[in-house]
């Protein structure tokens, strides 16, 4: 099929005030009157509040106000269940609550105010394991609760003792992976307006879901959803991080902002950001899996224990694509997997790019090497013994019927481009020298969008200018990968004009449709087929209006080349004629577009369903090379295969991927959001460390394109598949190297050497 | 607080300021003369998101006091384009897709004027020198590199003309 603009690497649209300095992010932005707020936060992980003494703050200079968890109309909001405090009120449940807010009329005032707020606190013992917080008679999170418990998600199929009694080989292994930082290099940043265009109140910011975040303002104000305007345009990243921490800035800086009757402004430095934000869930993982000699899996019983810290936050949902993913892409009779969250007093944890998928996967795709190392069989031999194709059924019992299954594809491909066979055959021979070689692979199958966490739809508005321009409003927000420029190569596709006559309009809750959440890697697919619809309305319109007034058949019109033609692809006016001469004839140009995803369906109570209505199938290869005197992994090349369905914009498609690979480097070899009884650590990128353009490796992007019947023009998903994969791959290339098996991330020097953590007092 | 005297010439024009003696050179650009193209992300000179050229070195202006550097040159992203002409700079990290969420890329394209004002024809190797204090969490930085490689090939045949 022959395209235009899709499937073209078309300039992004956003990208001129990119380069140039002129797009405005949250901390740009300044209004009249604007007070700056400082936040005060706990002393201490887990403490009761005995009293706050704001007296001495509130008469500093230039303070205007302060306020503490007894100004806050409703005091808990939360996507899923609504537990997460705005302000510490009786009890302060991790290091990152907030205890009091102080605004005043600089940034210095405020937080010279804030040091000046008197505190009485009494430190309780608190549970920072949730292997221990799991435990009957554990210290309680939440007072209000029987244990600590947030979700346990069951999933059976078939009978794992029978599968394990057929088994010639049986493997029990345990995985972990750390705390991570999404790292965004924008720090958190909203401004609160008050009583502005008919809103009560008007945040802008860095706000990764505008309509997440009105929510949470909305019930945390205690006001209708149609006073909160959240206004989002430019964002410095978020990869899943810019929601519930923004929604509660959002919600205090709103309170504020009542309070005052002045604009607010609060902007978090990098330390307030990284105590304070929800983090990547912290896996602990017991699989056992049973085989027969000749590489066939009969069972798989997991375990997977998430560490939520003192909030719910998404854990319910982020666990729940564990126990989707959590088998791999493997066709497994037998199956039982327990996924569990629970609370502790550490950081909260919530969404990140992979969202539940990369923590199984390390654990499945280590366990596959380590198995296929006991069979004494290649690692591809046995994955491709046991990979699903089109027609396979799933753990959860679904038929993958409606899409090409092409696993086999993707790993052929991107074994082949990174000569994995012959050089892993070389560097599993012994090799001489301290500097050791070795290559490794993960593969993966992933559920597109939201799958049967909630309900799965996205509207569009295009409208038609007269002068043949057209506005596109979207309620799924731009956050840096790209999708203005997707949207808008989707709908000049359709409606025949070039792709710089579509523009993107800034997202405002207030006129925007409710689209839900940008996550899950939905927005091209799920977005982009309300684009569709939308455009076609437009052009049914358009067609009517041609069809009436210059007697063509309505089938006989086209749009292409900023032109409408009719029978006999003669030329009958430009786009921009038409909308000119439409608007005066009191003609409506604008079309609303909403597409629900096809059915899915999920059983609590058993794991069964059909829990994603499409899939995508992704490969990575890792080469690396390891210093086995100091530890030192150097990845030196990483080949990356993916099936998108089709690639709307191959350029943005291949910026996921690298972005995706380098982010799956760092969750493999360096980072950690090291606690320590609920303290974090590493609060700033000295300590926290995040692959620099040194630390990464040539990458070969291998776009694979199998164009999906529910996608629009065939697109699927790529965020967050590009991530899931990197660390699995690169540490079965370590363990190739090394000929030794590291099963906790990430794979640090000292694990390297002497196999255990040092500043953990050494791991199993 | 003390204020200090201080003249400053930022993107060609000239500047005379008094600023607080604990003032930073990125308070003065963002604050004062409203250049935020200049990004704050760490405040501790790790992320390179406020690098700014002074006297031809690039800087973290995050951990330059203002008075410190009175009399001096400073170029930031708002200065590349000239006369409505894009840097070849900004031109290639257009072309090569460079850019995501954008909040690197005003320190990502002064560490690398810095350097193609420095070194003309850089190795692949010097690029990634030159923006090893820039920290990119979109790109995995391979786009930057391929539209560094490319402006300075297009900045070199201009000079040739």
């Amino acid at each position: 099929m022959e395209f235009a603009h899709v499937n073209k690497s078309e300039k992004r649209v956003d990208v001129y005030e990119k380069v140039t300095g002129k797009a405005k992010y949250g901390a740009d932005m300044k209004f009249p009157d604007m007070l700056y707020a400082e936040v005060l936060h706990t002393e201490y992980p887990y403490a009761k509040i005995v009293s706050i003494d704001t007296s001495k703050a509130e008469k500093m200079p230039g303070v205007e106000a302060v306020i503490t968890a007894e100004d806050i109309p409703n005091n808990e909001f939360g996507v899923i269940i609504e537990n997460q405090q705005v302000l510490a009120k009786k009890k302060a449940l991790y290091i990152g609550d907030g205890v009091a807010i102080v605004a005043a009329r600089t940034p210095k005032q405020a937080k010279k105010a804030v040091e000046a707020i008197e505190v009485e606190y009494e430190e309780l013992k608190g549970v920072f394991d949730p292997l221990k917080s799991r435990e009957a008679g554990s210290q309680l999170v939440h007072d209000d609760l029987e244990n600590n418990e947030v979700i346990h998600h069951p999933l059976r199929k078939g009978d794992v003792n029978e599968g394990f009694k057929n088994s010639d080989v049986i493997l029990e292994r345990e995985y972990s992976t750390p705390f991570i930082e999404q790292s965004y290099i924008e720090p958190e940043a909203v401004i609160a307006v008050p009583y502005q265009e008919n809103s009560t109140v008007t945040v802008y910011g860095s706000v990764q879901n505008p309509f997440a975040t009105q929510n949470a303002v909305a019930t945390v104000l205690k006001e209708d959803l149609n006073k909160i305007r959240i206004v989002q345009n430019h964002m410095g990243g978020s990869f899943g991080g810019k929601d519930e921490v923004v929604s509660s800035m959002a919600a205090r800086a709103s309170v504020l902002a009542l309070k005052t009757e002045k604009p607010i402004k609060m902007v978090n430095t990098r330390d307030q950001s990284i105590r304070e934000s929800y983090k990547r869930h912290p896996y602990n993982m017991k699989y056992k899996i049973g085989a027969n000699k000749d590489g066939k899996i009969q069972a798989m019983e997991i375990e997977a224990v998430a560490d939520s810290g003192a909030y719910a936050c998404q854990t319910p949902f982020v666990t729940w694509r564990s126990v989707v993913q959590a088998t791999g892409p493997y066709e497994v009779e037998n199956v039982k997997t327990d996924t569990y969250g629970y609370y502790t007093n550490n950081v909260y944890t919530g969404a990140m790019r992979g969202y539940g998928s990369p923590q199984v996967i390390f654990a499945q795709e280590s366990l596959m090497d380590e198995l296929a190392e006991e069979l004494d069989m290649d690692p591809i031999e046995l994955r491709m013994k046991n990979i699903y194709h089109n027609d396979s059924v799933t753990a959860s019992g679904q038929k993958l019927d409606s899409h090409e299954v092409s696993l086999e594809e993707v790993l052929t491909k991107a074994v082949e481009k990174s000569n994995y066979v012959e050089k892993y055959k070389k560097y599993s021979k012994e090799q001489t020298g301290s500097k050791k070689r070795g290559i490794g692979f993960a593969i993966s199958f992933r559920g597109c969008s939201l799958g049967a966490e909630a309900i799965d739809a996205a509207g569009i508005i295009l409208s038609l200018k007269k002068d043949g321009s057209v506005s596109l409003y979207s309620g799924l927000a731009e956050n840096g990968q790209g999708l203005k420029t997707v949207y808008c190569q989707m709908a000049a596709e359709k409606l025949g004009i070039e792709t710089n006559k579509v523009n993107f309009m800034q997202i405002d809750t207030l006129i925007s449709p409710d689209s839900g959440s940008t996550v899950a890697s939905r927005a091209t697919l799920i977005g982009g087929n309300a684009v569709m619809k939308a455009a076609e309305n437009l052009i049914d319109k358009i067609k009517e209006y041609i069809a009436e007034k210059f007697e063509q058949k309505k089938e006989d019109i086209k749009l292409k080349n900023g032109s409408i033609y009719g029978k006999k692809d003669v030329e009958i006016m430009t786009l921009k004629e038409m909308a000119s001469k439409a608007a005066m004839e009191g003609i409506y140009l604008t079309t609303y577009g909403w597409y629900v995803s096809p059915d899915i369906s999920w059983d609590e109570e058993t794991g069964h369903g059909n829990p994603y209505f499409t899939y995508v199938y992704g490969c990575q290869v890792a080469e690396v090379e390891v210093d086995t005197y100091t530890g030192e992994i150097d990845v030196i090349n990483m080949t990356a295969a993916h099936d998108v369905g089709r690639a709307i914009n191959p350029a943005n498609v291949k910026g996921q991927i690298f972005g995706g690979v380098s982010m799956g480097l760092g969750y493999g070899i360096m980072e950690e959001v090291e606690t320590d009884q609920g303290y974090i650590k590493s609060t700033n990128f000295d300590e926290y460390l995040i692959p620099t353009v040194k630390d990464m490796p040539d990458i070969d992007p291998i776009i694979v394109e199998n164009p999906d019947p529910n996608g629009p023009f065939g697109a699927k998903s790529i965020g967050e598949p590009t991530l899931e994969l990197g660390a699995a791959a690169i540490s079965n290339a370590v363990a190739n190297a090394t000929k030794k098996r590291i099963r906790s991330l990430p794979l640090k020097l000292e694990k390297i050497i002497v196999g255990k953590d040092l500043t953990k007092g050494g791991e199993k | 607080m003390e204020k200090v005297d201080v003249t400053l010439t930022v993107n060609n024009k000239k500047y005379d300021l008094k600023v607080d003696s604990d003032e930073r050179l990125l308070d003065t650009l963002r604050e004062r003369l409203k250049f935020t193209g200049v990004k704050e992300g760490c405040s501790i000179g790790e992320c390179g998101a406020c690098t700014v050229i002074l006297d031809k070195k690039a800087v973290n202006s995050c951990m330059v006091y203002t008075f410190q550097v009175d009399g001096s040159e400073v170029l930031t992203v708002e200065g590349l384009e000239m006369n409505g002409k894009l840097d070849p700079l900004q031109e290639a990290f257009i072309d090569f897709q460079a850019v995501q969420c954008g909040f690197c890329t005003p320190g990502m394209l002064m560490s690398t004027k810095a350097l193609l004002m420095d070194n003309p024809t850089p190795t692949r190797e010097e690029i990634k020198t030159a923006i090893e204090g820039n920290l990119c969490r979109c790109t995995g930085y391979q786009q930057i590199l391929d539209a560094v490689e490319s402006a300075a090939k297009v900045s070199r045949s201009g000079e040739d003309v």
